[in-house]
Order: structure tokens, then sequence, then C-alpha cells
């Protein structure tokens, strides 16, 4: 195949970046997008040149490490695939493909296509997880757990934090990924007690990282390549609600997790 | 402070501020619609029920009383509304622009994947607000829109808002502005309704087909109405009263 890339180069967080075009005649329609940028890699390591910088990691679909917006599309043209799993078959010969990186406050660019995502660890920090005493794993069954919740919670589990709905979010906004990590548990027996302040904490802490705020315009599902749906974030603006009525205020640490 | 005085600090708790004033504002346009049909009963209904919304509730209530809460709580929704989405639009700007390539286009290809009336929100609102303003000062203070003296004040008690309208609605920029206005206001309502539900939690998979209806609903109920008053007047269908 042969190809036009359009790539942003940008060599570090403080100098402004461009589009350059690239032009690559050895691309396979078997490759999977990101071995076809390590081909453009290859040619431009032979030339000399400094080689486009982007994550990657399992190139499973499973890692969450790969990003790209590909023609303006967060993980590129096919509904429910990471970039990795994109293959070139989706694609026409002669085609000019875009790539950037996600764009978003909290997510700076650390060089080229890579960006710095560690924010959504923050959020997580601030109250994606249960504090409870963990131990050996408990035998099966020993906390019931419905069927229809079990499911849920896995399809909100799925989330890989990849960041595409930041990307794809018209106000830059977090709210599926801290939807998703908040719905996960609460729809199991063991994140009940957490489940209100959890909201609150994670809430506060997405604001606080700069990202902008859901208008539900729905792009962020779209883009999911796990298919999270916006129920989720309908869940977490009710558990917020409730956190609101029952008095209950960001727990201390929220900020401080940023620091640390 | 604590408890619901403490959403304001969240980007959540100010989406559901949103939602509460938003449902607020949809039960005013439905019922301003629902009145304003009773111009097509005729002169003396419409100004009856002009004078008779000062009468609500009396006599437990004195004149004009309710209709003045009913006022203030319209003013504070409108307010708490527009306040909301200002503060929530600088946030999402925040983090749009940053990266951006150029001002806020954010990507070279911007490919969009939901609905249009989504991205209407901002402006569409700030067109409604533009017009409310202009509606006000034109059909209810006569300040704007009118030849001189063609404008009738209400004397003692006697109010001539259906003249008023006839009057109002006979230049065609008016009128365009009017009908143009109520595409926005579709549209808003359109995303604004279903948002709402969204926005309180009230909402999932299995309802959400339903909400979309109901926000089409509303949409269509709210606009057809609200166009065809000034397309009545100014086609001739509703005249001057004698």
């Amino acid at each position: 195949m042969r190809l036009t890339l359009k790539v942003w180069r940008q060599k570090n967080r403080n100098t402004p970046g461009e589009f350059r075009t690239y032009h690559t005649e050895h691309a396979s329609p078997d490759m999977s997008f990101l071995e076809m940028l390590d081909v453009v890699n290859q040619e431009l390591i032979l030339k000399g040149e400094e080689p486009i910088a982007f994550d990657h990691d399992c190139r499973e679909g499973i890692c969450g490490m790969c990003s790209l917006m590909i023609n303006g599309i967060a993980h590129g043209p096919k509904q429910a695939v990471t970039t990795c799993q994109l293959h070139m078959r989706s694609f026409k010969d002669g085609d000019t493909i875009t790539v950037e990186p996600w764009r978003a406050g909290a997510f700076p660019i650390i060089k080229d296509l890579v960006t710095d995502r560690s924010s959504f660890d923050r959020i997580i920090q601030a109250g994606g997880y249960i504090s409870a005493s963990t131990g050996s794993a408990p035998d099966g069954n020993t906390i019931p757990v419905a069927k229809v919740d079990a499911d849920k919670a896995m399809d909100a589990a799925a989330c890989i934090g990849c960041g595409a709905c930041v990307a794809a979010c018209p106000n830059g906004s977090a709210m599926l990924f801290t939807a998703a990590k908040a719905a996960h548990l609460s729809f199991l027996p063991q994140g009940q007690t957490e489940r209100y302040q959890r909201a609150i904490n994670m809430v506060t802490q997405h604001d606080e990282e700069g990202f902008g705020n859901c208008t539900n315009i729905g792009e962020c599902a779209v883009v999911c390549p796990k298919e999270i749906s916006l129920d989720t974030i309908a869940r977490l603006n009710r558990d917020l609600v409730v956190a609101a009525l029952k008095g209950l205020a960001p727990s201390t640490g929220v900020s401080e997790a940023k620091a640390g | 402070m604590t408890g619901v005085l403490t959403l304001y600090r969240t980007s959540v708790g100010k989406k559901v501020i949103m939602a509460l004033s938003g449902f607020v504002l949809v039960g005013f346009v439905l019922f301003h619609m629902y009145g304003n049909l009773k111009m097509y009963q005729g002169p003396e209904a419409f100004n009856t029920y002009a004078a008779g919304l000062r009468e609500i509730g009396y006599p437990i209530f004195g004149h004009a009383h309710l209709l003045w809460v009913a006022r203030l709580g319209l003013i504070a929704a409108v307010v708490l509304h527009i306040w909301a989405a200002t503060s929530l639009t600088i946030q999402s700007r925040k983090s749009t622009t940053a990266n951006a390539v150029s001002g806020i286009r954010r990507y070279g290809e911007q490919k969009r994947q939901t609905s249009y009336a989504a991205y209407t929100m901002r402006y569409g609102g700030l067109l409604i607000l533009l017009f409310i303003i202009y509606h006000l000062l034109h059909l209810t203070f006569g300040v704007v829109g009118y030849d001189a003296g063609q404008y009738q004040h209400p004397e003692n008690g006697e109010y001539f808002v259906y003249n008023n309208v006839v009057y109002g609605f006979q230049n065609p920029l008016i009128v365009g502005f009017y009908l143009i206005t109520m595409i926005f206001l579709g549209l808003h309502l359109f995303h604004g309704v279903w948002s709402m539900f969204q926005t309180l939690g009230l909402n999932n998979a299995n309802y959400t087909g339903l909400l979309r209806g109901l926000a089409i609903l509303i949409a269509t109920v709210v606009v057809l109405g609200n166009l065809s008053f000034p397309i009545a007047v100014f086609v001739g269908l509703v005249g001057p009263a004698v």
C-alpha cells in the first residue's frame, strides 16, 4: 500500500508542534496501524531522521497504552477497537492519513504522539478502590452477586484507561473514564461502603486535574474501544447527588494524591 | 455549608443545578406556548387570559402576588442556568484549548459522530438569551418594534395583548428573528430535556429511547406552537381586533 501520513511532531512539552508529511510504499493491508508506523520509523531511521514517538505496549487491545487520533477519530474509523487492533485493510491504497496525539489540558504532550496520562492514575487514587483487607482470594460465591449486576460491573471494568473518551470529547472531559472506574465498584457489594464518598472524591479529582465538563454529547461512548456506556455517567451523577444530600465533602488526600 | 448547597463545587454538581433550573424553564416554555394558544380564540379570550394571570390564587393571594413568585423563580432559574453553563464552559475550554492545533480546533480533521443539537447548546443558548431580552422589550414593555402609539399599555386592569401581538408581528425582520430563535429553542430542548434526565442520573439503556422520545415530543410541541403565532399573524390568519 502507498500511504501519505500527516503526523504531529513535537519535540517536547515546551516546544510548539507541527504536522509533517511522510510517504511510505511498504505498508501491507495485513499490518496493524502500529506495525505500519514501525515500518515508517524504520524508513526514517535509515534516512537518519528522528523516528515518530508513539505509545504502545501489549498490542492485543487490552493494555490501554496505544492512543492516536486517526483522521480526527480516536483509535481510528473502526468501532470498538484500539489502534493496535486497527488494521491497514481499513484504509485504501493511496490514502492520506492524519495522525495526532490525544489533545486535552490534563494530557500534556511528552513527545510527538505520546501524552502523559497520569492524571487518570490520580483519579483512581482518589477513590477507584475499596478499603478492605485483601488477604488470600476468598472462596467463590461467598458474597452473592446477582448475575445482572456482575455483568454490568464487568462491562464497566472493561475500561482500559486509554483516554480515547477524553480525546473525542468536545469538552475534553474524562467523565466516561471516571464513571466507569466508579461504576465497576458501585455494582458490587464490596463497593457499597465507600460508594458515595468515592463519587465525590473522584469527581473532585477529575475537576482538579483540569478535565472539562461533560455535556452529555456522547462522542466518548462512540469511540470507546471497550464500548463503555453513558449509563455509567448517569450512575456516577446520581451517586454524586446522593453524596451531596448525605452532606459528604471530598475527603482529605484528594489533592495530596496529585502532589504525591 | 453542607448538603445540596455544596453542589456548586463540582462539575457534576453544576450540571445538576443546570438540569434543575432547566426543568423549571422547560415547564415555563410549555406553559407559555399553551397559554398563547388562546390567541386563536379571539381578542377577548386572549386579553382575559393576560388579566387572569395576575389573578392566579385570588382571593387567597393578592393581585399579581403569585405571578411575581413565578417571575422571581424564573429569573433565578435563568441566572443559575447561565451561571452553571458559563462556569462549565470555561472549565471545558481550558481542557480543549490546551495542546490544540489552533484556537479551539482540537483536531486536524474533526469528525462528529453524534447529534448536531448537542453542539448548538452554547451559542443556541446565547441566542435564546438575546431573544428573551428582545422579547420582553418588544411584547411586554412595547419599547421596540412598534410605531409610535401602536403599543397599548394596560389600563385599569384591562390588557390589550391581542392587538399588541398582531401589530408586533407586521415586520418581516422581527418575525424572522422569532422563527430562527424558535428553531434553536427546539434544538436546545431536544438535547436539554434528555440531558436533564442523564445528568440527574435518571437515565439508563432501558429508558434512553423513551426519554429521547419525550425530548422530541416536548421540542416539537413547543416549536410548532410558537412558530404558528407569528406566522398566523404575518399571513393574516389572526387580524387586529376592531
